[in-house]
């Protein structure tokens, strides 16, 4: 009888994992939900580059190296990230080469070898093709096959940090078989395989509702047979940030919704209601102020905020550029506009952790009004009856333009006020984000024209190597008309010891080397006053609080492990 | 009346021409640009190679004159060969193609177009039931308190915005009582009951949005015109004959008070087509209207062009239907 209990325990308890191990089985959870508020257009992020379309078609095709929530990287269809230790990596840093995982089977049950590799940086790179990935291929002169599992890189000239390629969401590799017929001008005209591309990822497209919603359903031929946990997912796009923050947070009709560009106070609301939580990660996003080192004023005609209009009156003071940033009490707001989506922050590289400079930290996290006002106070600025200081008929008085959005007209009216507290006036500007981000040449209004004396954004790098970033102010970059305003030095920024530091960058591959020289050059520019950093932005989404396994990541999609999601019973 | 409708096709073809020109030249002047909301960490030169990608390094007239070639020839003979299997030439022809999204335009307006007219139709039909006896009624016993909650509701209707309604409806019966959806599911098909249910409760709230904003404007319409012709000499004649009070209201009033009525609803079809741009928005509807926004927003020039483009043709077809409509209706009016 002892025993029959015994073994009747046994059995319930056998049961008991075998529903545990079930849990971790394919197809067992239904229908994941996620909400994007802005649809998805294409699933095929070589011809849009927008995050949303790279965030989404990272559910079905993958690179050959995904980065973690930490930044660090993870072989996804390989088996080992090369490095110069393990041999991966040429000694003259002028070739790497990755060697694939054995087995891995595209969903349509094609073997996945370095040919699809291959052929995915000659679509990129295939001229008239419009490829908005292209960077990532920038510098390498070659893709080969030594065998099909392995693939070589050869670079045009040494790459200290060779991982672009083929790594991260924004370089995944395509089926050669479904878009052998579609390289270079024909791109475009493959709509069926835009739509639905072919992945080694966890999912397949089943159904594809430009700028509405996708069906996807598991991939039956994914590497884990135990993964995805669900069945389906669908992926429904537009609206609003809030109404998508209410579906997640408030009404529960769905497990998933990304970017929470809300106001702190309302999503506290919102949260009350017990059904969702919210989840944040930083990557490299800072907002800044950038003062423009030239003279944008209007009588110069053409010739304002170029070289040939000489420096600004009041900038060109290194007093007034630093008084400028001392006036600003970061943490208020941080409070009034990010909440948990931001940090109060002096570096234009803010992450990963080991790039990231604390040396201005202690005269520039704190708002120091006295010293700012003692510094402008020694340099000769006078104020006068309106309470504007001025010098030699030079007015601190400053057009701060933004995009229009409602945090930073907020910011603009607290940093107006901060400034007005040490005698500097502004006269505030918003501009329509698709005009002041547009880049087009003939408009007075772009961020690259830089028709204003200071104007704030937001910019960041991909990936978790800032050397291309911090080469962004070199002399030659700075935008003109000869140029078509294109250059990325927005503030004009302009110093040969900064040139030849970022030279040196690009020359060194040790590790450590690196990260010193980063945070020098990072310092430099905020020293120097190139730029005031705000706002060190994280990206905030949420997920319901029955959804297992999100783990945020700002360096990679979101939805890098969309694999490892799982409903909780 | 059939030269006057001919006449009248006729002179639709330079005007529309016209209107499609002053439309590309404004999407042109426009200083929006369909790089602009990617990320910046996409450098300069590689945008420029995606806009001429794009085809807009070309220039102005001959990208005119090639999305006219595309609409007026490429697209009706691709209709045209889908419709009858037969095929023109090679087959081989340059479609209106979206930048975001780089799949022919009338595919995505072929796939929007039937939620829009279900949704904004049915809210347009229902509003035009709700308004002509609401409207009927007021009119008829004047400064009555009918009347006064129905003039008071229909301001309401009429000056509170529709993105205010949608909100609070959601807020109301999504969030709190949770009774229906506030994000509508575009992949439902209906098959059962249980789905066709399903479907109801998700047109609720946006139908009843805009129900009540159709009905408000067509309510005082509808109310004038009844007071217009209440007055008249043909009704006391035909009260002094003795015929009934509801023959008198409803046979002669109302059959004279509709005619502006029905022209004032005629004019007002195609903006179903258009769509309810923000209540398509606010309840995640996949109608045109939120096609056209998020092209707007996405400086995605060709569905800019295209779609109002089409929503022009429909205006001038409809004020031609709304004229020709009012000669039916009202024998005095001839136009030859």
């Amino acid at each position: 009888m002892k025993n029959r209990k015994l073994l009747l325990a046994g059995t319930v308890a056998a049961l008991a994992f075998a529903g545990s191990a079930a849990h971790a089985e394919r197809g067992t959870d239904g229908d994941l939900k996620i909400l994007f508020w802005q649809a998805v257009s294409t699933l095929n992020p070589y011809l849009s580059g927008g995050t949303k379309e790279v965030y989404s078609s990272s559910m079905v095709i993958e690179p050959l190296a995904r980065y973690d929530e930490k930044g660090e990287l993870v072989p996804m269809l390989v088996t080992e990230i090369p490095t110069i230790e393990n041999g991966g990596v040429a000694k003259d840093l002028l070739s790497m080469t990755w060697k694939l995982k054995s087995g891995v089977k595209w969903s349509d049950g094609t073997p996945f070898t370095a040919d699809d590799v291959i052929f995915t940086w000659k679509y990129c790179v295939a001229p008239d093709g419009g490829c908005a990935q292209k960077a990532q291929y920038e510098g390498v002169t070659s893709v080969e096959a030594p065998d099909p599992m392995t693939v070589k890189i050869t670079f045009s000239e040494p790459k200290p940090y060779p991982y672009s390629a083929f790594v991260g969401a924004q370089s995944p590799v395509i089926q050669k078989k479904q878009f052998e017929n579609c390289v270079g001008a024909k791109a475009p005209g493959c709509t069926s395989a835009n739509f639905g591309p072919i992945g080694t990822g966890p999912f397949v497209v089943k159904e594809f509702k430009p700028n509405d919603v996708i069906t996807f359903e598991a991939n039956k031929n994914y590497r884990d047979p135990a993964k995805p946990a669900f069945a389906t997912a669908t992926l429904k796009g537009g609206g609003d940030a809030a109404s998508a923050a209410r579906a997640v947070l408030e009404t529960g009709e769905f497990d998933y919704a990304w970017n929470m560009q809300v106001e702190p106070e309302v999503l506290a609301t919102m949260l009350k209601a017990g059904k969702g939580e919210l989840v944040t990660a930083f990557g490299t996003q800072v907002e800044r102020i950038n003062l423009n080192w030239y003279n944008p004023d209007p009588k110069l005609g053409d010739k304002r905020s170029t070289k040939e209009a000489g420096p600004h009156p009041a900038l060109k003071d290194p007093a007034v550029r630093r008084a400028l940033s001392l006036a600003i009490d970061r943490s208020v707001i941080d409070e009034a506009g990010y909440g948990e989506a931001g940090k109060p922050t002096c570096n234009i590289v803010p992450a990963p952790e080991a790039y990231a400079s604390t040396k201005n930290d202690s005269w520039c996290l704190k708002q120091d009004v006295d010293a700012a006002n003692k510094l402008l106070d020694d340099a000769g600025w006078k104020k006068g009856g309106d309470g504007i200081r001025a010098k030699d008929g030079v007015k601190l008085s400053f057009l701060y333009q933004t995009s229009t959005n409602s945090v930073r007209q907020a910011t603009q009216e607290l940093v107006k006020d901060m400034w007005s507290q040490i005698g500097v006036g502004a006269e505030l500007r918003n501009v329509s984000a698709s005009v002041f981000f547009g880049g087009d040449p003939a408009s007075p209004d772009t961020f690259q024209k830089f028709y204003a004396d200071v104007e704030m954004y937001t910019n960041n790098f991909d990936g978790t190597d800032p050397e291309k970033y911090l080469a962004e102010w070199l002399c030659d970059k700075v935008p003109s008309p000869e140029n078509g305003w294109q250059g990325q030095n927005i503030p004009r920024y302009c110093n040969p010891a900064y040139d030849k530091l970022v030279g040196e960058l690009s020359k060194t591959a040790d590790i450590s080397k690196r990260e010193e020289l980063a945070k020098q050059l990072n310092d430099m520019l905020t020293e120097e006053g190139a730029h005031i950093p705000l706002i060190h932005r994280g990206s905030v989404s949420s997920h319901s609080v029955k959804l297992d396994g999100v783990r945020m990541n700002a360096w990679d999609s979101e939805l890098w492990n969309v694999a490892d999601w799982s409903r909780k019973k | 009346m059939f030269t006057y409708t001919l006449r009248r096709l006729l002179f639709a073809i330079p005007t529309l021409l016209v209107i499609s020109f002053v439309i590309f030249a404004l999407l042109d002047l426009a200083p929006s640009d369909p790089t602009g909301d990617l990320p910046l960490t996409i450098p300069p030169e590689v945008r420029e190679q995606i806009r001429a990608s794009l085809g807009l390094d070309q220039p102005f007239l001959i990208r005119y004159l090639k999305w006219l070639q595309q609409f007026f020839i490429n697209e009706p003979l691709n209709i045209f060969e889908s419709l009858t299997g037969w095929q023109v030439g090679d087959g081989e022809r340059m479609r209106v193609l979206s930048w975001a999204t780089r799949s022919p335009v009338v595919d995505l307006i072929v796939q929007r177009l039937p939620q829009t007219l279900w949704v904004v139709g049915l809210a347009y039909l229902f509003g035009v039931l709700i308004a002509i006896p609401i409207g009927v009624i007021s009119a008829y016993k004047q400064y009555s308190i009918f009347d006064q909650i129905g003039t008071f509701l229909a301001m309401v209707g009429y000056s509170v915005p529709t993105f205010f309604t949608g909100v609070l409806l959601i807020v109301i019966f999504s969030s709190y009582l949770q009774w229906f959806p506030s994000v509508y599911d575009t992949n439902l098909r209906v098959t059962d009951f249980g789905s066709f249910i399903a479907q109801m409760k998700q047109m609720i709230l946006p139908v009843t949005v805009l129900a009540l904003f159709n009905a408000s404007q067509i309510t005082r319409f509808v109310r004038a015109s009844m007071l217009d012709n209440l007055h008249q000499d043909y009704v006391r004649t035909a009260r002094a004959k003795g015929v009934k009070e509801k023959s008198v209201l409803l046979i002669h009033v109302l059959r004279n008070s509709l005619i502006p009525v029905v022209t004032v609803i005629a004019l007002g079809v195609p903006t179903i087509f258009s769509g309810a741009i923000i209540t398509e928005q606010i309840f995640r509807v996949n109608g045109l209207g939120q096609l056209l926004i998020t092209a707007v927003q996405g400086a995605d020039i060709p569905l800019v062009q295209t779609l109002t483009f089409i929503f022009a043709v429909l205006i001038v077809l409809f004020n031609l239907i709304a004229d020709v409509l009012y000669g039916i209706l009202d024998p005095r009016i001839r136009y030859d």
